[in-house]
């Protein structure tokens, strides 16, 4: 410390006298990942204090969610988490569904696992690439974007939307895939690693990155469980901890894939980590596939048109189908009261949905639980006695969206 | 269905030893859709959470969640309710606390440090009051905000509304002018649950 307490200050005078420099960070800077305003306290260049102010993005999402049918409600999850839109869906769907008791298809579920991993992979590259951006690195990230123009494509040619999805339905996915989709999504699986390897040649031996990195925001494991963190954050730390694999959700029991874990909990190995769960993703993906082969031609939403629409074609000759298809649309379903907590392991850690149900079409309250909001939280402790610079690092490595943080 | 009756079973002796251990910060525990719920003391949830987090049989270490949820026709209006995980338990559990609207609970952030914003949302969406909490400020809501926003009783589009005014050269803030009315379909059946009077039928009260 440069000032040396009590005895110091009693002797210097005026000028002499240091004050810590009060700097405001944001609320619209590059490295702030959205609109986060920070007041950082600092000493010299030393960060003694930081007072994260967000809410900026805030849209009242549960506020909304509480006058619209459950069906409606699906597309605010799209806009939570942006970056991976599918797998917010999911986190609803499975609410819902846990609370009807409805069985998802088989094929439904695959196609989910498969947007799923499309899906971490899609904030993996955006999250590594705009991390090495803050650090100073340039070309990361057009190389990333690339690779997540053609998953947004894929995603496009799914459901029709780049971004805002609403492909997962309650009861199994909107519609099935096109027929070329699958065979384009394989090739793409075979292309893929030579791009993670090119980016892993640019950023993982790279001095720069390495210096910027090691040893800057260590998290211990007990840290990570006193604030409350998840996902790569605790596996950064050297603990498995993947809902996937803990509390297996959809089919993911039928996977054989890894979990990638860190040794030191600093950002750079949670920057391996992430490289690594993209790989995993990829061969996720390539299983997906193989078993879809298998499922072909079989339903990929529910049909006891409770929950989920009846096809066109039918209700052109079932009356039953058409009432179905008008009560769906009017009332919409219901969903027996109740409450339930359902979690998916979303690429940024544990994406939850608390839904307290009434008994009627729509949710009495649904609380969002957004994996950032706690790790945005723990800057304070995770970023004090760090240099200035290595706040943007901290930052980039906590993977924040503020879509979801403000809601 | 026989895998859904056994986790319920581990459920049920969890709940039973937490029951035998912290009988006088408990009122029920209830076991739902597979998942556990407590409902406490709002008095008493510090011991409770502290006991949840350091039994060895427990060991709920990560805090995943508190929020609120209202229920204005009830006396005691307020739900505060936790959710706890146990990453080495693989257990989740969840505790509710009610609350009248005048009460206040005791704020855990001695105990999990990542309570703090969990509170100050809760605090910021319905007015629950966290006592000794070490910074209980608004957090989502614009600076200056008046009111609860997730309260039933709060209208969805809210008091004031903001624009630029180019005369004055800043953001101002002014009362909520709706072009139309605010529009809250309801397409539940009248047969079942609908709550309005359906014309012709107001006279047969009388």
């Amino acid at each position: 410390m440069m000032d040396g307490g009590h005895n110091g200050d009693a002797l210097r005078e005026g000028e002499q006298r240091i004050r810590n420099f009060n700097l405001n960070f944001g609320p619209q800077h590059p490295a702030a990942h959205g609109v986060l305003r920070m007041v950082l306290e600092l000493d010299g260049e030393i960060v003694e204090r930081v007072d994260p102010h967000i809410g900026l993005l805030h849209r009242g999402t549960e506020k909304l969610m509480e006058s619209r049918t459950y069906l409606q409600n699906l597309p605010y999850f799209d806009r939570l988490d942006y970056v991976a839109p599918m797998n917010q869906e999911h986190a609803w769907c499975l609410a819902i569904e846990r609370m009807v008791g409805v069985e998802v298809p088989m094929r439904g579920q695959l196609i989910r696992v498969l947007f799923c991993e499309i899906g971490r992979i899609l904030n993996h590259l955006l999250n590594i690439t705009t991390q090495a951006l803050d650090v100073g690195a340039l070309t990361p990230p057009l190389w990333g974007f690339e690779e997540r123009e053609k998953l947004m494509v894929f995603y496009e040619r799914a459901c029709g939307a780049r971004l805002h999805a609403a492909y997962f339905r309650p009861g199994g996915v909107h519609q099935d895939l096109p027929e070329e989709l699958l065979a384009d999504i394989m090739a793409w699986t075979e292309t893929f690693p030579e791009v993670l390897d090119d980016l892993e040649e640019l950023l993982t031996e790279n001095r720069i990155f390495k210096q910027r990195n090691v040893d800057i925001g260590v998290i211990s494991i007990e840290e990570a469980q006193a604030w409350g963190f998840s996902g790569v954050m605790v596996r950064g730390s050297g603990w498995a901890w993947d809902l996937r694999r803990a509390q297996p959700y959809e089919c993911y029991d039928d996977f054989d894939f890894k979990i990638p874990i860190g040794k030191n909990g600093d950002t750079y190995d949670r920057y391996l980590c992430r490289m690594e769960e993209m790989r995993e993703s990829v061969r996720i993906i390539r299983q997906a596939i193989e078993k879809l082969e298998r499922w072909r031609g079989s339903p990929v939403l529910s049909a006891d048109g409770k929950l989920a629409p009846p096809r066109r074609g039918e209700m052109k000759r079932s009356m039953e189908a058409l009432i179905h298809h008008f009560k769906l649309y009017t009332e919409g379903f219901r969903v027996p009261a109740g409450e339930i907590y359902a979690a998916v392991e979303a690429p940024k850690g544990e994406f939850g949905v608390y839904l307290v149900s009434d008994g009627s079409n729509k949710p009495y309250r649904a609380k969002i639980r957004a994996p950032g909001f706690p790790h945005l939280q723990a800057m304070d402790h995770v970023c004090k006695g760090h240099m200035l610079a290595d706040v943007s690092a901290i930052l980039g490595t906590l993977d924040v969206v503020f879509g979801e943080i403000d809601r | 269905m026989a895998e859904a009756a056994a986790g319920d079973v581990g459920l049920e002796a969890l709940a039973e030893l937490i029951q035998s251990h912290q009988a006088d910060a408990l009122i029920e525990t209830r076991i739902a859709n597979g998942e556990l719920t407590l409902i406490a003391e709002a008095s008493r949830i510090i011991e409770l959470v502290k006991f949840l987090r350091d039994a060895p049989a427990c060991q709920f270490t990560t805090l995943i969640d508190i929020c609120g949820v209202d229920w204005p026709q009830r006396e005691q209006r307020f739900d505060v309710v936790y959710h706890f995980l146990s990453m080495l338990q693989n257990q989740r559990i969840r505790i509710k606390a009610m609350l009248r609207e005048e009460e206040t609970i005791p704020s855990i952030v001695s105990l999990f440090p990542a309570a703090e914003w969990f509170e100050r949302e809760a605090f910021d969406m319905y007015g629950i009051f966290f006592s000794s909490h070490p910074d209980l400020r608004r957090i989502l809501t614009d600076y200056g905000f008046t009111g609860y926003p997730l309260r039933k009783d709060f209208p969805t589009t809210g008091y004031v509304e903001v624009r630029y005014d180019e005369a004055q050269k800043r953001v101002v803030y002014e009362p909520v002018k709706l072009v139309q009315e605010y529009r809250k379909f309801d397409f539940m059946s009248p047969w079942e649950g609908a709550e309005y009077v359906l014309p012709g039928d107001e006279k047969t009260s009388d």
